[in-house]
């Protein structure tokens, strides 16, 4: 097809042109690889704070942008649960698979928890919640970083209904931001979503509101 | 972006669409107010963070490395990403971007028919191609889906932010645009409320309706990962999520500047950009997605083609010292910071790209042939560097760029249409010769003249010029020419010490 043949007859000048531009070029891996080492890092990369402090700082940074947080100890897990929907008025949530086992717990009874096998997002916006786990939480940002593994599921299901309820482990806290992108190197390709707060704008008047299109309410429980 | 886009092969000159914007009361406290809280926000985060000035450096040095390099990353990206299940294909100007982009979307309906609608994520690769236009001429509704877009687009108006598009309106002139523009059968947006949450309650339930039932999206990228093929977007609403996450089909489109080399250099950008650009310390989502997931419950669109886009990006790159541009995270913080857009607020600038950025990067898209007002939309002060991520030296460039525009006007015939480089050309010459120097002084002092007059005090004064130097009278008077110059004076007092050493005093 004559068009297909023009496209890829794009791709070829924009890297001749490339090439021209910057007046040399190389495909030696080894060669880019010693350049890139030479990159200067001197940042922060590990945390200083004591385990204490820093589900501290974490705690301290989800409040600051409107999340609310509980703190249990383990075990009691589904008992939080169990309060928190109770004092939020919520029933019916959506689950990702393997969500029980994550989590080390059975979830609590008296409330309806439907997991996602591929339901459509008209299906999931029947739901009044969403309950996941999550893979790492940076302390520093106040951010949760869920991924697509059991626990944590697809990334519909957590952006539709209007309220999130995140467990977060607390061997899964770091301090700082290039800590949490170690512990996600390995699964880097995997659909990976960092949440910091409830969704929010800022276009009028730079006013900050929470809760746009995403859930417009996140808590999060915190287990030690 | 509806109507007719900014684009600066027809804006008018920086200086004069200027002029007119700083009239604009009510603009210039919208600006003003924007601008104040993002930047107190901005520093406040900014200062929580002792190694800010090592992120900027590693920031400006992995940026600086891929440009370095920009072709081996691109094919690596494009080789990753198509591994992974994504499409890429390359453009080398807008026309071929918007041509792609278009087939794309009218391939991507049931059965292979076109769709007439698509939800759109805020993005400055597509403002920069005009695509919205485009599609629309194709038949092909486009939904701005960012809240300040979603104003802009209702308002039929222009982007004055690379951020935070809609900074110039207040919210009683939103809540106007929203009551008279929004249409959703079984919903009354005439009685809206008037607060920021009124407001963002209605493009919720507005929008909503989109997301769940369009299926194709069209994107921008804030990162293209090379060693992984993933794309990143960051964002605050959600709306991000929801376009690239519910729709069949998501077409992204990309400068070819956005490439990082690793996954692992996020670490850096992610901590730049959300607090150079919101004062956050993370924006509230970041998406990191690879390919499309081929199982069968599916997480995210079936189908992912990725645009990458040259226009001029590759002019730029050839230009060594105005390479930095291409640097640019498009954190909007120059803007922020910039005492000249404080003034007169984005549409000044012509192009979708506003501030000491815009000033820099649209020239250059331009590939010099337009914008050549905006270098001198600068005083120098050197704001933008400061806050900038990425270091980007934007007045070295912005100087750099001055001096392509004076060479260009003044080689070969242009001069003759350029009395401005005439004039200075004439004066080069009188410079250059003491013996000419010295007559054009004379000459000065009798040209003038006809044009002055004392004052009570006898001093001198010229309260008007013609022609082109009244730019000068027509704010300030000028003082006469002295009757001595400083040569003859010295000469003069030479003179007179030799005399008087002769005499023996």
């Amino acid at each position: 097809m004559a068009s297909e043949a023009v496209v890829a007859g794009a791709r070829e000048e924009v890297l001749h042109r490339i090439r021209v531009a910057l007046g040399f070029s190389t495909d030696d891996a080894a060669v880019v690889g010693a350049e890139y080492a030479a990159v200067a890092r001197e940042y922060k990369r590990a945390g200083t704070l004591g385990r204490g402090p820093l589900l501290e700082k974490l705690e301290e940074r989800l409040r600051d942008y409107d999340a609310s947080v509980i703190r249990v100890k383990a075990g009691g897990v589904a008992a939080a649960i169990a309060t928190i929907l109770g004092e939020r008025g919520k029933r019916r949530l959506v689950v990702p698979q393997g969500l029980a086992e994550a989590l080390g717990e059975p979830l609590p009874a008296g409330f309806e928890f439907v997991v996602d096998e591929g339901m459509t997002t008209s299906e999931i916006d029947t739901f009044e919640g969403v309950l996941t786990a999550s893979t790492v939480a940076i302390a520093e940002t106040g951010t949760i970083v869920l991924q697509n593994v059991p626990g944590q599921g697809r990334r519909a299901p957590t952006l539709v209904p209007d309220y999130h309820l995140c467990v977060v482990r607390a061997a899964d806290v770091v301090e700082t931001v290039p800590e949490a992108m170690d512990r996600i190197a390995r699964t880097a390709t995997l659909a990976t979503t960092f949440v910091s707060g409830p969704s929010a704008t800022a276009d009028i008047e730079m006013t900050r509101i929470k809760g746009v299109h995403g859930p417009r309410f996140l808590d999060v429980i915190l287990v030690e | 972006m509806s109507g007719a886009g900014l684009d600066p092969r027809t804006a008018p000159k920086f200086q004069v669409a200027a002029r007119r914007l700083v009239g604009d009361a009510q603009m210039r406290k919208n600006v003003r107010h924007a601008t104040n809280v993002i930047q107190t926000k901005r520093a406040k985060v900014v200062a929580e963070m002792p190694d800010w000035e090592d992120l900027r450096e590693s920031g400006r040095q992995i940026r600086r490395h891929t440009l370095r390099h920009l072709d081996y990353y691109l094919l690596q990206f494009e080789k990753n990403c198509t591994a992974a299940g994504g499409v890429v294909h390359w453009a080398r100007d807008a026309e071929e971007a918007r041509q792609i982009v278009i087939k794309l979307v009218k391939q991507s309906g049931p059965q292979g028919e076109s769709p007439t609608e698509i939800i759109k994520i805020k993005s400055m690769t597509t403002e920069e191609i005009q695509l919205n236009q485009a599609l629309e001429e194709a038949g092909v509704h486009a939904y701005e889906t960012d809240l300040a877009e979603l104003i802009i687009q209702l308002g039929h108006d222009q982007p004055s932010h690379i951020v935070v598009p809609a900074l110039h309106k207040n919210r009683a002139q939103i809540r106007e645009i929203f009551q008279r523009e929004m249409h959703l059968p079984g919903s009354d947006f005439s009685n809206l409320g008037g607060t920021p949450q009124d407001l963002a309650d209605a493009a919720r339930r507005f929008l909503r309706e989109k997301f769940l039932r369009v299926k194709t999206a069209v994107s921008g990228a804030n990162f293209l990962i090379a060693d992984t093929g993933g794309v990143c977007i960051v964002e605050s609403e959600g709306n991000g999520r929801m376009c690239l996450t519910l729709p069949e089909t998501l077409i992204s489109v990309a400068g070819i500047d956005k490439v990082v080399p690793k996954f692992s250099d996020l670490e850096v950008m992610l901590q730049l950009l959300p607090r150079s650009a919101t004062g956050e310390r993370m924006n509230p989502y970041n998406s990191i997605w690879t390919g499309v997931d081929k199982t069968a419950a599916g997480d995210g669109p079936r189908t992912f083609h990725v645009v990458l886009v040259d226009n001029a990006r590759t002019k730029i790159l050839a230009d060594e010292e105005a390479r930095q541009t291409l640097q640019c995270i498009r954190c909007g913080a120059c803007l922020n910071a910039c005492p000249v857009y404080l003034q007169t607020g984005g549409h000044a600038y012509g192009s979708v790209y506003a501030g000491p950025i815009g000033a820099i990067l649209t020239p250059q898209l331009m590939e010099m042939h337009h914008a050549q007002s905006l270098p001198y939309a600068s005083s120098l002060c050197g704001a933008c560097y400061e806050v900038c991520p990425v270091k980007i030296d934007i007045p070295e460039v912005l100087i750099h760029l001055r001096n392509k525009v004076v060479k260009q006007q003044s080689s070969g015939l242009n001069i003759l249409a350029n009395p401005e480089v005439m004039a200075l050309k004439a004066v080069a010459r009188v410079f250059r010769s003491e013996a000419v120097f010295r007559i054009a002084q004379k000459l000065g002092r009798l040209a003038e003249l006809p044009l002055s007059h004392k004052d009570s005090n006898g001093v001198g004064w010229i309260d008007w010029l013609p022609g082109m130097l009244g730019g000068w009278t027509q704010v300030r008077d000028l003082r006469v020419m002295p009757k001595q110059t400083f040569r003859q004076w010295f000469e003069a007092r030479e003179k007179a010490g030799k005399k008087g050493a002769a005499d023996g005093k």
